[in-house]
Formats: structure tokens, C-alpha cells, sequence
């Protein structure tokens, strides 16, 4: 728990709907948690409103979807009454967002360097010299050999690894004090997402900011956060620390490890989850 | 008994200058009803190995045998029909526009086989799903229903090899397992052989007998499922991708050496 720490962002009771020809459709429902200065992580299936809850902090939520809360804070700005013009000043500069493909959230028409001095020229006022040498200082930052080479690059022109490194310079450029995460590594290979993570780890730890990590893969997110949170079905069923998993609580959790391959513990048969319908109720 | 029999396999893509050498002289054997993994990143030859084996691939150069016959680049429709293949994308594999049951229809009606209504109702029943999901089509079903689908079709033909690419990798961790369990059931009941890669090293030792490990078009090590579980593997680049499976590990010696 974020408990002497001091707590970035604090949301109680948010819920998401998106109201459709037959009737709304709740994509979030009466989520509550905290977020200090650490590493917590989002862990659920497709579809259990994890990543939409993501975006409903950033108000990155698609037109007609409806976001309720009893309170949304964000260190001094409450986001449920910030305007559009504050959210502007707020996304990029205070609260980023790392998305799954790199290959889909650069813009493919310019070049990576670029890209980077237009995120810091936006939210500092400072020369076009200046921002290229934090550019360049950035990109080494992130473990890029030849950083003067890769200004230069147009996004189809770098590998994966390479591209999410990118991402993750251009996000942490403007010094944010959370970052969301949203399945930063699924589109990486195994020996690179290790890199990629041992980036944001370090960068994490060293500007000590807060980090909301969302992920499918429950092994990464018990090794790499301090804290879970375990989403199924539009809610939030438990939040645990990393380390204590093993012990978790609620069945839904407990089916999710067991229906794991584990190279620790081999089985013959992997346990299926039986869902229950009574975890929709409470 | 040797199922396959694969030696100095090489597949280039591309002509001239831009020829790209794919797969560099790889060899392996694979005994009847064994389950054999290939692991490795992407990029690394491992999907272009299955694809030369399932006769996808027509550029390959060097020897395949399967079940005793030599097999050309060009092959017959029996031939064809004695290894079927599960993609790793169950959004893309099944034709939009087709019901399931058409779905499933296609492959028999290639090859010729009687019967066809009994066997689709039969595949159906082995892959678990229901009967009326004939009158489907794919957009109704979920990610794990059209992964049996796909298994399904592949296995409609009583091929005597499955060679899964990724078969799991898009889908949730509780599908997954309901995948590897029909997986392993259906790999019992008709003594198949498998050829399974992925790049997940929990599901290549959850499943397979014998292990390949992949870099750069050649393998770099074989082990064993039970020497992989002991952590008995040898080549530092398996250690990594053990590794990897894990979960994170902070080391950041490992993060410098191997930045590129």
C-alpha cells in the first residue's frame, strides 16, 4: 500500500459506460485505487476493462463514452473537472502513456528525432537547439548506441526493441510524474523485452514517478511491480503485492496462476478456469 | 520410428542481391508421436522451417522425408495431407465470410473424402465445441472457439503430423491452457507427432518431449524437457530466453552488453 508515500493519483468509484444503440454498455465499473510513487501493475484478459481504464485517466477516452467518478486526483488537478485546454497541458507533460506497437503510436511521416523535439518545444518553451540536445541525450538515456543516427530514422526504418525505446524516451523527456504503460512489451521478443523493461525500471526508480503498468502476462507483472491489481469482468477483484501472489485470495486469481505453464512446477495437465458467476456480483 | 527426417534444410528468400538466407542448414529427426519444439525469437527462422515442412514453402534446398517418403518442394495431395498446420492468429486463418461448417468442408472436399457430414460432427465433438456452431461464422465465436476451429480443420484430414505455430500466443492465459489441454488430449488419443513453436519457453516445456533452440537460421542447441526444467542448458542464448520466461529480472550488466 502507497502509504506514507505520497500518492499521485487517487481514484474512487470510476466507471466507464459507452452508450450504445441497445443501451449502455459498462466498460469499467466502480474501480478505486491508488498510485504512489512505485510500480503498480493492471493485470486481466481482453476485454476485462484494463486498458480502458488507462485511457479514462488520461480522458483519452473515445467520443460518447461517459466517465463517472466520485473523485479523480491527480496530484493538485481534480481530472474529473479539468477542461479539455488543462487536459492538453497535463497528457505528455505530467501524465504519458506508452502504447503496446511503436509501430502504430509513432507518426510514420517524421522522423523520430523529430518527433521528440516537437513533445519537448510543446511543453517547454525552449530553443530548437537545446531540445535536439536533450533529444540526443534522451535517446542515450534509453540505451541507444548512435543516437545522432537514429534522430535521423523514420519509424519504419527501426526494429521493435528499438521503436518502443523511442517511445519511452519521447514520454519521459517532459520529466512526467506518472506514466501509464499499456502493454508496453507485448509486441517484443522475450531477449528484448528485457532491455526495454530494465530501461523503464531504471528511468522509474531514478526519477522516482509513479508507473501504472498494464499487462496480460502475470509472471511479468509479479516480477516486475510492487503491486497488482487484478481486474475480471469490468471490476476490480483484488490487489495484492507482488510478491505475495502466491497467496492471493480470490478464485478468478488463483485459476489465472494455475492455468499457467510453469517452468518451476511442471503439470500434466494445466487447471482450466471455471468461471463463477457470483465474482460478477460483489 | 522416424516421422520426419530433415537434413541440411537452407531457405532463401529473394534473388540476387537481395537474397536473404532465411535458414542455414538445419537437420533434425523427429520420431513418431513425439511433440518437438522449436524456440527462438522472431526473425529467426523458426516459422520458415514449419512452413518448408507443411510444403508452404517451395524455395527450400536439402532433404525432408516424411513418414518414410521424400518429399519435394512440390507435393502431392496425400502427401499435403499427412501434416496439417494451426496458425498463430485465429482472427486471420478462417475466412470471414465462410460458416464453419464451410469452413471445415473446404479441406474434404480438396481431398476427396466421403462421409463429410459425419466428420465434420465428429471434429467438432473431439475439439470441443458444440454442434450447432456449424451455422457460425468466425466473427460469433471468440478468440479460444475459433483456435478450436482452426484445430479442428486441421485435424478433419486424420493427419498423422500438427505443426502449431504459436498456437496459443494470442490468446489469454485461461484460454490458453484449454488449448494446451485439447492439444494434449487430442496428441494422445491419435498418436499424432507435433512440431509446436513459439517463442514462450512455460508452453514448449509444457508441452514437448524434445526441445530446439533457434538463432539466426541455425540451431544453436537440442535439449530435453527434463533437462530444461532442471536448468541443465548449456548455450547462453537458451539461458536468456529461460530467463525471459520468468518474468523480469533486474540485471543490468546483461541490459548494456546487449543493447544494439
Amino acid at each position: 500500500m502507497p502509504d506514507n508515500q505520497k500518492i499521485i493519483l487517487s481514484i474512487d468509484n470510476m466507471s466507464v459506460r459507452f452508450p450504445t444503440l441497445s443501451g449502455s454498455v459498462t466498460a469499467v465499473r466502480n474501480v478505486s485505487f491508488k498510485v504512489g510513487r512505485e510500480k503498480v501493475g493492471i493485470i486481466g484478459e481482453s476485454g476485462s476493462g484494463k486498458s480502458t481504464t488507462g485511457r479514462a485517466i488520461m480522458q483519452l477516452q473515445p467520443p460518447g463514452a461517459i466517465v463517472t467518478a466520485d473523485r479523480m486526483q491527480f496530484e493538485d488537478v481534480d481530472l474529473l473537472a479539468a477542461s479539455e485546454q488543462q487536459m492538453r497541458n497535463i497528457r505528455g507533460s505530467r501524465i504519458s502513456m506508452i502504447l503496446q506497437d511503436p509501430k502504430y503510436s509513432l507518426n510514420p511521416v517524421m522522423t523520430v528525432g523529430e518527433q521528440i523535439v516537437e513533445t519537448v518545444i510543446l511543453h517547454e518553451r525552449v530553443s530548437r537547439r537545446e531540445a535536439r540536445a536533450r533529444t540526443l541525450a534522451m535517446l542515450e538515456r534509453v540505451n541507444i548506441r548512435n543516437p545522432e543516427r537514429v534522430y535521423t530514422l523514420y519509424p519504419h526504418e527501426v526494429s521493435g526493441g528499438m521503436g518502443q525505446r523511442i517511445m519511452i524516451s519521447m514520454m519521459l523527456i517532459s520529466s512526467p510524474s506518472l506514466i501509464i504503460a499499456d502493454e508496453p512489451t507485448s509486441a517484443l521478443d522475450v531477449t528484448v523485452r528485457q532491455q526495454v523493461l530494465g530501461i523503464l525500471d531504471d528511468l522509474v526508480t531514478e526519477r522516482n514517478i509513479g508507473l501504472i503498468f498494464i499487462s496480460h502476462d502475470l509472471n511479468l507483472v509479479r516480477s516486475f511491480c510492487d503491486r497488482v491489481i487484478i481486474m475480471y469482468a469490468r471490476r476490480i477483484v483484488e490487489t495484492i503485492d507482488a510478491e505475495k501472489l502466491e497467496h492471493a485470495t480470490h478464485p478468478y486469481t488463483r485459476g489465472l496462476l494455475n492455468a499457467l505453464p510453469s517452468l518451476e512446477h511442471p503439470r500434466d495437465r494445466l487447471e482450466v478456469l471455471k468461471r463463477d458467476p457470483l465474482w460478477l456480483e460483489n | 520410428m522416424t516421422m520426419i527426417k530433415v537434413e541440411n534444410l537452407a531457405v532463401t528468400y529473394g534473388h540476387g542481391q537481395n537474397a536473404l538466407k532465411v535458414v542455414r542448414d538445419v537437420s533434425f529427426e523427429v520420431a513418431k508421436g513425439e511433440t518437438f519444439g522449436l524456440v527462438g525469437e522472431s526473425g529467426c527462422g523458426k516459422s520458415t522451417v514449419l512452413g518448408a515442412l507443411a510444403g508452404r514453402n517451395k524455395t527450400w534446398s536439402g532433404s525432408v522425408v516424411i513418414d518414410g517418403e521424400t518429399a519435394n518442394p512440390k507435393r502431392t495431395k496425400s502427401q499435403l495431407a499427412k501434416q496439417q498446420m494451426v496458425f498463430q492468429d485465429p482472427f486471420g486463418s478462417i475466412h470471414p465470410r465462410h460458416t464453419i461448417g464451410r469452413t471445415l468442408l473446404e479441406p474434404l472436399e480438396i481431398h476427396g473424402l466421403d462421409r463429410r457430414q459425419e466428420r465434420i460432427e465428429e471434429v467438432l465433438c473431439d475439439v470441443g465445441l458444440p454442434q450447432n456452431f456449424r451455422y457460425r461464422f468466425p466473427h460469433q465465436l471468440s478468440g479460444g472457439q475459433r483456435q478450436r476451429v482452426a484445430i479442428a480443420r486441421a485435424l478433419i484430414l486424420k493427419p498423422q503430423i500438427l505443426l502449431l505455430d504459436e498456437p496459443t500466443s494470442a490468446l489469454d492465459v485461461s484460454i490458453q491452457a484449454e488449448i494446451l489441454n485439447l492439444l494434449k488430449d487430442a496428441h494422445e488419443r491419435e498418436h499424432l507427432t507435433y512440431v509446436l513453436v513459439s517463442h514462450d519457453m512455460a508452453v514448449i516445456a509444457h508441452l514437448c518431449d524434445r526441445i530446439m533452440v533457434m538463432q539466426n537460421g541455425l540451431f544453436v542447441e537440442v535439449t530435453t524437457r527434463s533437462n530444461l526444467l532442471q536448468g541443465g542448458v548449456v548455450h547462453p542464448y537458451t539461458k536468456t530466453l529461460l530467463d525471459g520466461s520468468r518474468g523480469y529480472v533486474a540485471t543490468k550488466l546483461q541490459r548494456e552488453l546487449t543493447i544494439g
